[in-house]
């Protein structure tokens, strides 16, 4: 069993690793060598150089520079995402948790209903219909996937709402806002937080597949499962292009589970 | 449970009809014109009067709620139209393919089984010594790979490489286990972490320590004690990762070249086929839906525990 001071500063190191990337993605344009964008036919499907430090794509973009501003989009849509579903999922927990009857009953049964679908065949089925891109990919997912948080939000505020403090503050004459805003809301905040860290790392690979599978980021905007997918028929001649995109894939979701796991042992010490 | 059953059954069965509602709802908004995709299908050159008498064959011009009541009918009926890019019936199209999806999906479930029962049961035994940090190790890496890349770089490795597998003919036997391997080993990589998980959690139960105190072997403990009671979870477990399952298939038949109910939807998309991508959606939920079902119910029985007065699983 790992003491929780270890924990806590390993939590601080992995926190500032995930940061670090988080920032490296914003700025990552910075220290790209090359614009991600631009072709050129002199160089197509060259191997690692000094130039091109991995390579050059079947179009002679330079894969480095493209991993960059990738970096940019795959976090930038995983944490749209995120914070959609998040804000929506809390919003409609804290209505069915605190309203009750009627108005809890029918909004359960819609996530009850949305959770026993199938999420990416769902995902996938939306956005083939209205269409592959960016937004349609979030919009299907966050479709899906609100269900989780509304639920987790509606369960702790059920157990909370009935508390002896929670009345108090009701008798002092705090409005409804306000109990909310001071009262329910941190003290249900913690283990939203730990669901919250754990499903980073699978978001993000649920946007690089849907992209991987054309219908999310297209082309030519790099993003890394769409440059998975380009790259894959190229696979004898320039498996650089297999390599990299998936390593930068496995390494920043790798770090979010790591962090996700740590958030869990720190806020949620039963689970150690 | 005869009311549980009846309440559960009710359930799915509003489930499939939201499916169906929100699949043909989808379809009925999307930009496409099935009239001119039925047309140019058939090679024909849509005339804005063509256009119009198709429609109308179509029953386009009627409200919403009766082209989904009559496209509702057909389905139970068990007719799931035509494709509109092979031409051929979409419910002979889904028989070829659904085969082929199952197979890699049972596949799967056996690789996912025996490894990770295997691993975590090893993992735990062995708890905090150099065999578990490696096999949390390898859990760890199939949670954080993805799933496309995986099956890249056995193709890349095994293949083209190695040449140890073919995977051009996917009706041999062979060809069937790099797909399976991609798609099971994300979720095995989660398997073993619960198993080890469920596992430990038993050890420290007071029956266990009782067993042992007995002078029980280890192993039968293992075996007759704590596995049946760390199953529950397991089972529990299975039920959620049809899920992920169904939706893996779609990428690994993707990479794969592998002709079943994955690639297929793709391929709809791609032509804009929407007979055929709303049974696939409709088909892929009924499966999803009716293993959970199973699931619960098996839950159920292996567990009378479990409240199934309130039937509520609200409160977790």
């Amino acid at each position: 069993m790992r003491s929780r001071k270890r924990i806590k500063v390993f939590f601080i190191i992995i926190l500032s690793i995930a940061i670090l990337s988080i920032v490296f993605a914003i700025i990552a344009p910075v220290f790209a060598p090359n614009d991600p964008l631009q072709t050129d036919f002199v160089h197509i499907l060259e191997k690692p150089s000094e130039k091109y430090l991995f390579g050059t794509d079947q179009v002679g973009r330079c894969v480095y520079s493209r991993i960059l501003y990738g970096a940019k989009v795959s976090l930038g849509m995983t944490f749209l995402l995120l914070s959609l579903i998040f804000i929506f999922g809390l919003i409609i927990g804290i209505v069915a948790g605190m309203a009750g009857g009627i108005i809890d009953t029918t909004i359960m049964r819609i996530a009850d209903t949305v959770l026993s679908f199938p999420d990416i065949v769902f995902a996938i089925a939306i956005v083939g219909i209205l269409g592959p891109g960016m937004r349609n990919t979030i919009l299907a997912l966050s479709v899906i996937w609100w269900t989780k948080y509304a639920r987790l939000t509606r369960v702790l505020v059920m157990g909370i709402k009935n508390r002896e403090y929670v009345d108090a503050a009701v008798m002092v004459g705090a409005g409804k806002l306000k109990l909310i805003t001071h009262y329910i809301l941190p003290n249900i905040i913690s283990p939203l937080i730990v669901q919250l860290a754990l499903d980073i790392g699978g978001m993000m690979l649920a946007l690089a597949g849907l992209s991987f599978l054309g219908l999310g980021v297209q082309s030519p905007t790099p993003e890394w499962g769409n440059m998975l997918n380009e790259g894959r028929s190229y696979m004898q001649t320039a498996p650089w292009l297999l390599i990299y995109p998936g390593v930068a894939i496995f390494i920043v979701v790798s770090i979010f589970n790591i962090l996700g796991d740590t958030v869990r042992d720190l806020l949620d010490p039963k689970h150690v | 449970m005869k009311n549980y059953l009846f309440r559960r059954m009710l359930q799915l069965m509003i489930v499939m009809i939201l499916a169906s509602f929100l699949t043909f709802g989808l379809t009925y908004i999307s930009p496409s014109d099935p009239a001119e995709m039925i047309l140019t299908s058939h090679d024909i050159v849509p005339t804005e009067e063509l256009l119009e008498q198709t429609r109308e064959e179509m029953g386009l011009n009627d409200p919403f709620i009766v082209q989904y009541g009559n496209w509702l009918k057909n389905l139970l009926s068990g007719d799931f139209g035509y494709s509109y890019s092979t031409r051929g019936p979409v419910a002979d199209i889904l028989a070829q393919r659904l085969y082929m999806t199952v197979r890699l999906a049972l596949v799967s479930l056996l690789f996912l089984i025996v490894f990770s029962l295997s691993l975590g049961i090893l993992s735990s035994i062995k708890k905090n010594t150099v065999v578990d940090i490696m096999i949390r190790g390898i859990s760890f890496v199939g949670i954080s790979i993805p799933t496309f890349w995986l099956g890249l770089i056995l193709i890349y490795l095994f293949v083209v490489k190695c040449h140890w597998f073919k995977i051009t003919d996917p009706n041999a036997i062979e060809s069937v286990i790099l797909p399976a391997l991609t798609l099971s080993i994300p979720l095995i990589g989660r398997y073993i972490r619960q198993i080890r998980a469920a596992i430990l959690e038993q050890y420290s139960q007071d029956y266990v320590v009782g067993a042992r105190a007995r002078g029980i072997r280890e192993s039968k403990i293992i075996i007759k004690h704590i596995l049946p009671n760390a199953l529950m979870g397991i089972v529990t477990l299975l039920g959620l990762s049809v899920a992920v399952l169904l939706g893996g298939t779609v990428i690994v038949e993707n990479i794969f070249s592998w002709p079943g109910l994955g690639s297929m939807a793709l391929t709809a998309i791609t032509y804009r086929d929407y007979p055929l991508l709303q049974s696939y959606v409709i088909f892929m939920t009924l499966i999803y839906v009716s293993i959970n079902f199973i699931v619960d119910i098996t839950i159920q029985t292996l567990d009378p525990r479990v409240s199934i007065i309130g039937g509520d699983m609200d409160e977790k």
